[in-house]
């Protein structure tokens, strides 16, 4: 059934968190008021730290993520020599055309600071977010001020490992973090269908015998992917208790579109070899001894995919995520 | 080369973590896969699963029924269902992956040459992917040939593989009274392990039906309050606003009773009223389930006029729009006496629920569509605040919406604004649609995973449908032996019959629909 999106807006220059805070009220009393049937169900903030000069890039990827949409996101947008606090708030609701079913809402806020309150931007922040609700920070372009100044409210550090040049810094970032809170890494969950394949790839009990050969790892990525391909065999490496060395590990980078893995090869005794391989409509599996080779189903969720999978992954705990990233700091050395 | 120790001498240790399970090579053989529900549900639904990287890594889908179609024109039909009913905007090449390996294998279910066939082709399957694929049949055809079909399979030594595992999946309606569930049961059971048989009530794929347990046995807010001491009574409405839409060949031999109460409604009930299960383990739930529906006495055929209450709807209009009555429907007996309305009011005989009434009622051509469980407390004990000038104080109430919109509401008394201490009811909304991560796979996705993973949790045992059919039983009997009284008959469009008001306890009302 076709949506109707419905905004109610807000914006005040020069204003304050209270300013935010009340307006928000008053915006969801309003719409309260015009639609009776509304009654929004909140499960997470999302806190978002951006550039100034990014902050729309930043915005239309989250709008991308579909309905994995966080219930209120607040998206700082750090601007140079600004001194005031701006800000705009957005209510949306996407209803059916015939009136009829649910208005699912969005609450978006934007507020303009400068560098100044990034060393207490959780002054500004919590009196903005949702109260006893779990929240998500993400600061794709750094500001580890305010990374600081925000660890004691939130729940979930969203990060992407991959984003930094250097794989060893992003590994010892994603680490000092994990300390503080739950890490939900954008370069980890790019590997969620591999690990899952090489999972079910090696499920029977014979497989399971061979995984104990385990020899070789050969790792193909896209440049700039290394955090993730590191993070695929430490995965391997702390879920099979790898020692140093006894297991070797290649990385190559290979051309393509997507950022990622570009295929993964394991290589266990007595000639047995399992390859992945992306390929249209799902991965390439091939054997071998055998050369049997067939398609694993799967549509690629592209990156605004594993960012809404980043947004989900906030209400849960993969507790495999920090023994992978321990042992892929590891090999990054 | 260097050995690795490992960790756990019999578990992968890879999957921990993953929230997507392996699942052992299948092959699915649908009977009746040319039929309306392959169309409109099992086909996208596996769709969806590949599209999300769900189904097995080696997975072959074999068709079966009786029209004469080439292996091509199957995977042609397969794609223009997909692409019309699927939920996700197909992806050409997963739809393409899908599709191109599938295989159709024409003729009768009774034939065994159909079975000859398909042992051949499950053969080939599993050569060519190099292990032995697990088999799923699942037969989405006509009642009358599921003892057909799993006499046939265990003829041709289909039924069980010492390789790999063998599955029944078997759709409603399981039987059409207690005898022939039994005789059902008896002859499925000649087949095949209770362990293989997966009985389908889509019902309790919803994510909307599963809440409920997690509404139950996840919020300390609502068990305390969850027996005969607070709660008054349940209402359970399943209620549409359309008519049978040309089925009248299946619903003159159905009628509500068998149609929705006999299953989803009692399902409800019983979910509503389970004890809770030690785990979410199959049996345990299922174990959970028998016995609550065990508790719920059925009556004497004599007594059932005092505890349910059939009707027809007549003529009426619905959404501005004039409707014919049953009776004038196309493929109805002029005289039939099939009902499209059912209500009843049973008690569940246990320590936790003992004297308080569940109603039940169910019909077509109603004001609206939904499903919903009332939950009514009891009355506070003493009122110190005024009741006059105002509606007064009225009991809490706690509304589990299924459908259109789940969601759970409740009812409380406020003050109304003002001098004096006045009281008002208001109700509290919650939408689970309302709230992100609100996306909910098809019942169809999550079941037909669920069978290739051997996870019988949602689906209904043998003990468990003859406990439903046991309750049903004696007010089919009596309906049925009652050919000479007439049917009542609402206006379509209308709320139902004012006679279902007798069911209920002195005080109690039907919720407005």
């Amino acid at each position: 059934m076709a949506q109707a999106l419905t905004e109610d807006l807000w914006a005040e220059q020069d204003t304050t968190p209270d300013a935010i805070e009340a307006a928000l009220r008053e915006l969801l009393r309003e719409r309260h008021a015009a639609n009776q049937t509304l009654a929004p169900a909140r499960v997470l903030n999302l806190v978002v730290v951006v550039d100034s000069d990014w902050k729309g890039e930043i915005a239309n990827r989250l709008q991308r993520v579909g309905r994995y949409h966080a219930s209120r996101t607040v998206l700082c947008a750090v601007e140079e020599g600004r001194t005031t606090l701006d800000a705009r708030a957005v209510m949306s609701y996407e209803e059916p055309a015939d009136g009829a079913g649910l208005a699912v809402m969005r609450e978006e806020v934007e507020i303009d600071v400068g560098p100044e309150h990034l060393k207490h931007l959780e002054t500004i922040i919590d009196p903005v977010v949702i109260a006893e609700l779990g929240t998500m920070l993400w600061s794709p372009h750094g500001h580890d001020e305010a990374i600081e100044a925000l660890l004691g409210m939130v729940d979930v550090i969203l990060l992407d490992s991959d984003d930094l040049l250097d794989t060893g810094e992003a590994f010892d970032q994603a680490t000092r973090l994990l300390r503080s809170g739950y890490v939900v890494d954008l370069a980890w969950l790019r590997t969620t269908p591999w690990r899952e394949r090489l999972a079910a790839s090696f499920d029977t009990s014979d497989r399971l015998a061979a995984l104990r050969t385990m020899c070789r790892l050969g790792v193909r990525h896209r440049p700039g992917s290394n955090a993730s391909a590191l993070l695929l065999g430490g995965w391997l490496a702390s879920r099979l208790g790898w020692r140093n060395g006894e297991v070797s590990i290649e990385l190559e980078e290979v051309d393509q579109e997507a950022p990622g893995l570009a295929g993964v090869t394991v290589y266990c005794g007595e000639g047995l070899s399992v390859s992945l391989d992306r390929g249209r409509g799902g991965l390439r599996l091939r054997e071998e001894p055998g050369g049997r080779s067939w398609q694993v189903l799967g549509a690629s969720r592209g990156e605004a995919g594993i960012l809404g999978e980043g947004v989900r992954q906030a209400l849960l705990r993969d507790p495999t995520y920090g023994p992978a990233l321990a042992a892929a700091r590891r090999l990054a050395t | 080369m260097t050995a690795v120790a490992p960790q756990h001498e019999l578990e992968n240790p890879l999957i921990e973590g993953l929230e997507r399970l392996p699942v052992h090579p299948t092959a699915l053989v649908i009977f009746g896969a040319t039929g309306d529900l392959a169309h409109r549900k099992l086909l996208p639904a596996l769709y969806n699963l590949a599209h999300e990287g769900a189904l097995p890594e080696r997975f072959e889908l074999i068709g079966v029924a009786r029209s004469e179609n080439r292996h091509e024109d199957f995977q042609q039909m397969a794609r223009e269902s997909i692409q019309r009913f699927s939920r996700t905007k197909p992806d050409a090449d997963v739809l393409e992956g899908l599709v191109s390996d599938m295989r159709y294998v024409p003729g009768s279910f009774d034939d065994p040459k159909v079975y000859t066939e398909l042992g051949r082709t499950l053969s080939e399957f599993s050569e060519q992917a190099g292990v032995e694929l697990n088999r799923i049949f699942y037969l989405s055809t006509a009642p009358q040939f599921f003892p057909v079909i799993a006499g046939a399979l265990r003829d041709a030594e289909l039924n069980r593989d010492e390789r790999a595992e063998t599955r029944i999946v078997i759709e409603k309606p399981f039987g059409y009274d207690l005898e022939s569930a039994r005789t059902l049961n008896a002859s499925v059971l000649e087949a095949f392990d209770e362990s293989q048989i997966f009985r389908i009530d889509h019902y309790l794929g919803k994510e909307t039906v599963q809440n409920l347990l997690a509404l139950r046995f996840a919020n300390a807010l609502f068990e305390p309050v969850w027996n005969r001491n607070y709660i008054d009574n349940v209402q359970i409405t399943a209620v549409e606003d359309i008519g049978i839409e040309g089925r009248a060949g299946y619903y003159e031999g159905a009628g509500a009773l068998r149609d929705l109460v006999q299953n989803h409604m009692l399902q409800l009930l019983a979910l509503l009223t389970i004890e809770p299960p030690a785990s979410f383990e199959a049996n345990h739930l299922r174990d959970e389930k028998v016995k609550l529906l065990r508790s719920i006495v059925p009556p004497q055929v004599k007594g059932v006029h005092s505890m349910a209450l059939r009707a027809q709807y007549g003529a009426g209009v619905v959404g501005g729009k004039p409707v014919p009555g049953y009776r004038e429907e196309e493929g109805v007996a002029p005289d039939s006496r099939t009902e499209t309305y059912a209500a009843l009011r049973l008690e569940v005989s246990n320590w936790r629920w003992a004297g308080v009434p569940f109603y039940l009622r169910t019909g077509k051509r109603m004001p609206r569509k939904l499903t919903e469980i009332a939950v009514t407390l009891k009355p506070v004990p003493h009122l110190a605040l005024r009741s006059e000038g105002s509606i007064g104080v009225q009991p809490n109430q706690i509304i589990l919406t299924v459908q259109p919109d789940e969601g759970v509401s409740v009812s409380l008394g406020a003050k109304i604004p003002g001098p004096q201490m006045r009281i008002r009811p208001v109700i509290m909304e919650f939408r689970y649609g309302t709230s992100f991560m609100s996306q909910s796979p098809e019942a169809y996705e999550r079941l037909i995973l669920d069978a290739m993973r051997g996870d019988a949790t949602l689906f209904t045992r043998n003990d468990e449908i003859e406990a439903l059919w046991g309750i049903i039983d004696p007010i089919l009997t009596a309906w049925h032996e009652d050919r000479h009284s007439p049917i009542r008959e609402y206006p379509a469009g209308s709320a139902g019959p004012i006679a279902a008001d007798s069911l209920l306890h002195q005080g109690q009302r039907w919720r407005k629909l």
